[in-house]
């Protein structure tokens, strides 16, 4: 994984609760075996409306993605965060996420930041009235600031210091390994094996 | 201290533990299928890892594949998907059972039927029903590609500690109630996002009561109203099911086993985080009207009015307007399959409602049996030859029309009543539109062309 310390950009608003990862990118995309490529395909069913916020021309080049309660509940699919990345997406703010979206999000290096609904209320209404408006989502100091604001928010230690280092999870759980051997050795016999 | 069954699960999977960090956990269980795992087998191969435990680590395929003509059916991509499962399954020695073998099946029904799933145990698979697994007393969640290629590299799993919730459910359930009807009932009443960061839970004497086929479709769904994991303490049902399945523990071994599963229950004095009471005497056969699984309401109920933009939308993308009756509701389609409700016993279910019937002359319906084991058990006991003379298609094993990633799905418009688990937009293709209920309420609706009460026909 890439460190990502910050993300400034403009924002997109998805004004919507409860987006489901089924919307983010539907199953017919989920037959690539790479973790590229899934971009032009997010949102794909929602994109053949024209007016779609997607598609609107001053959102172009959006990298902050402001959205509602709940996103990427559903299938846990990281081919989500994925789409959502290959699209020019660095962060995501909203109030709240599907647990398994948020986790793959952090293992793939996307800031999904979590703010109260009031302070998602005022970015969203902001990227509506100038979708030039600047964000920036800081990891470091754990805050998303623009002209005039600076809101806090709150995001796990340990996932934030990956993202921040850019570590090999792999790596750092393979330290472990002693740990690891002396917990197999003393597995009960009766557990079952598949061969 | 008393230890509620999640927290003795999550204890007892702890290889390292350290302030500030996530707990590091240990996979008993790891079930892989084609389309999770190509992105963290490619991983492994360019960091030059392998894997740890390829001995605890089970493939089946299973979400593409089609459900009649074999593999050549497939399309280009899907047949490539279950190659490079086929090839990194030989490459690391992972025993993989392929489409059109014996075992084959959806993933979240042959670990049960294998004997694979015992209390006690910590399952993970790239998918989101992996909670399924929790009937039997397991800790048991879905993960993403990354999380994938983290066990298959190490067998472990870093996790922060998740909260204890109780969903304690009371009394018999009606005729034509069924274990489909308390979670959509459950989830109607929490919504699609209460159970986040929660080990749930389910107790009370209509899990006592509840076949383990009954408690896996519960367990099934609590990815649908969020929750990290469901789970229902181990009990004799529990033991009657697994004992004697291939891999479950025989002789001295087995003895062992059960008393220590024994001791995993809740303990007496144990506190959960939060606890939801649920009266399952009061409960009435569910349908889902809407988009999300929270959208739901008894079928002698109506078409509600839309409280938000979401069931806005969700009426306008179902094509159904407020205070419609929802037995009113005609469809076009009917899928009796997933993860959800495909096991003999669902498939039993179904059958004794359209037994000497026939499918309506304007509706499509199909079976499509969990595993190849159901297929042959539900064949072996004749339920294939009852949905055959109903009019039912008869296919293979698979994921099929739950999700439409094989050629199974929905035409534009279409309108079906399926045993599956999500009615998202377009989830059974593009445009379709998906009422979900119990297999004896998609039996119904299949013979008389709409949304209809079962118990009108029991």
């Amino acid at each position: 994984m890439q460190a990502v310390k910050r993300v400034t950009g403009r924002m997109l608003p998805l004004d919507r609760a409860d987006v489901d990862t089924d919307q983010i990118i539907p199953k017919q995309f989920l037959k690539r075996i790479e973790r590229t490529g899934f971009g032009p395909f997010l949102f794909y069913d929602w994109r053949q409306a024209e007016d779609f916020v997607l598609n609107r021309p001053e959102h172009d080049g959006a990298s902050v993605l402001v959205t509602g309660a709940n996103f990427g509940c559903g299938s846990s699919r990281e081919h989500a965060p994925w789409a959502i990345r290959d699209a020019g997406f660095r962060a995501i703010v909203a109030p709240t996420y599907a647990d398994i979206f948020k986790a793959n999000c952090y293992k793939t290096g996307l800031l999904a930041v979590t703010l109260p609904d009031s302070q998602v209320r005022h970015l969203m209404d902001l990227a509506l009235e100038d979708p030039s408006a600047q964000v920036t989502v800081d990891l470091e100091k754990q805050e998303v600031r623009g002209d005039g604001f600076a809101y806090r928010f709150e995001i796990d230690a340990f996932a934030r210091e990956n993202m921040l280092g850019g570590l090999d999870e792999i790596g750092l759980v393979e330290r472990h390994q002693s740990s690891i051997s002396t917990y197999e050795a003393q597995r009960s016999a009766w557990l079952p094996a598949v061969k | 201290m008393p230890s509620t069954l999640g927290q003795k699960l999550w204890d007892s999977h702890i290889v390292r533990t350290a302030p500030g960090e996530p707990d590091l956990l240990y996979v008993d269980l790891h079930l892989v299928h084609e389309v999770t795992s190509p992105q963290a087998f490619e991983g492994l191969r360019l960091a030059g890892r392998h894997v740890r435990r390829p001995d605890l680590t089970l493939a089946t395929m299973d979400h593409n594949v089609p459900t009649r003509g074999g593999a050549r059916a497939a399309d280009d991509l899907s047949r490539k998907q279950m190659d490079v499962l086929a090839e990194n399954c030989r490459r690391e020695g992972i025993p993989l059972h392929q489409i059109g073998s014996r075992r084959q099946g959806i993933v979240h029904v042959i670990g049960p039927e294998l004997g694979l799933t015992q209390p006690g145990m910590l399952i993970v698979c790239g998918d989101s029903h992996t909670s399924t697994h929790g009937a039997f007393g397991a800790l048991a969640f879905g993960i993403g590609t990354s999380e994938v290629e983290l066990v298959l590299a190490t067998q472990c799993l870093p996790q922060t500690r998740a909260r204890d919730l109780a969903v304690t459910v009371e009394g018999d359930l009606p005729l034509g109630v069924t274990a489909k009807d308390v979670v959509l009932g459950l989830i109607g009443r929490t919504g699609i996002s209460f159970g986040q960061g929660h080990l749930v839970e389910y107790r009370g004497s209509t899990m006592r009561g509840l076949s383990m086929e009954g408690r896996m479709t519960l367990c099934n769904m609590s990815i649908e109203w969020g929750a990290k994991a469901g789970m229902v303490s181990p009990d004799d049902t529990t033991y009657a099911y697994l004992e004697r399945r291939p891999h479950a523990p025989r002789g001295a071994a087995w003895d062992l086993a059960v008393d220590y599963w024994r001791s995993l229950a809740t303990d007496v004095d144990a506190v959960f985080d939060h606890e939801i009471l649920l009266d399952a005497t009061r409960l009435e056969p569910h349908v889902t009207w809407g988009t999300n699984p929270g959208q739901v309401a008894p079928v002698t109920g109506r078409v509600p009015e839309p409280l938000t933009d979401t069931d806005v939308r969700a009426l306008r993308y179902m094509d159904l307007r407020p205070g419609t009756a929802l037995a009113d509701i005609a469809i076009d389609r009917v899928f009796i399959g997933s993860c959800t409700n495909a096991r003999l016993e669902d498939l039993r279910a179904a059958s004794k409602v359209i037994a000497g019937k026939h499918v309506h002359p304007k509706v499509r319906a199909m079976v499509v049996p969990g595993s190849a084991t159901v297929k042959r058990a539900a064949e072996d006991e004749g339920l294939d030859a009852i949905f055959k003379a109903a009019g039912f298609e008869w296919r293979n094993a698979g994921c099929s029309m739950c999700l439409g990633m094989n050629p199974d799905i929905l035409a534009p418009g279409e309108r079906c009543a399926s045993t599956s688990n999500r009615n998202f937009e377009g989830r059974q293709g593009a445009g379709g539109r998906t009422h979900l209920m119990s297999p004896p309420m998609a039996a119904a609706a299949a013979v008389t062309g709409h949304l209809v009460d079962v118990r009108e026909l029991l």
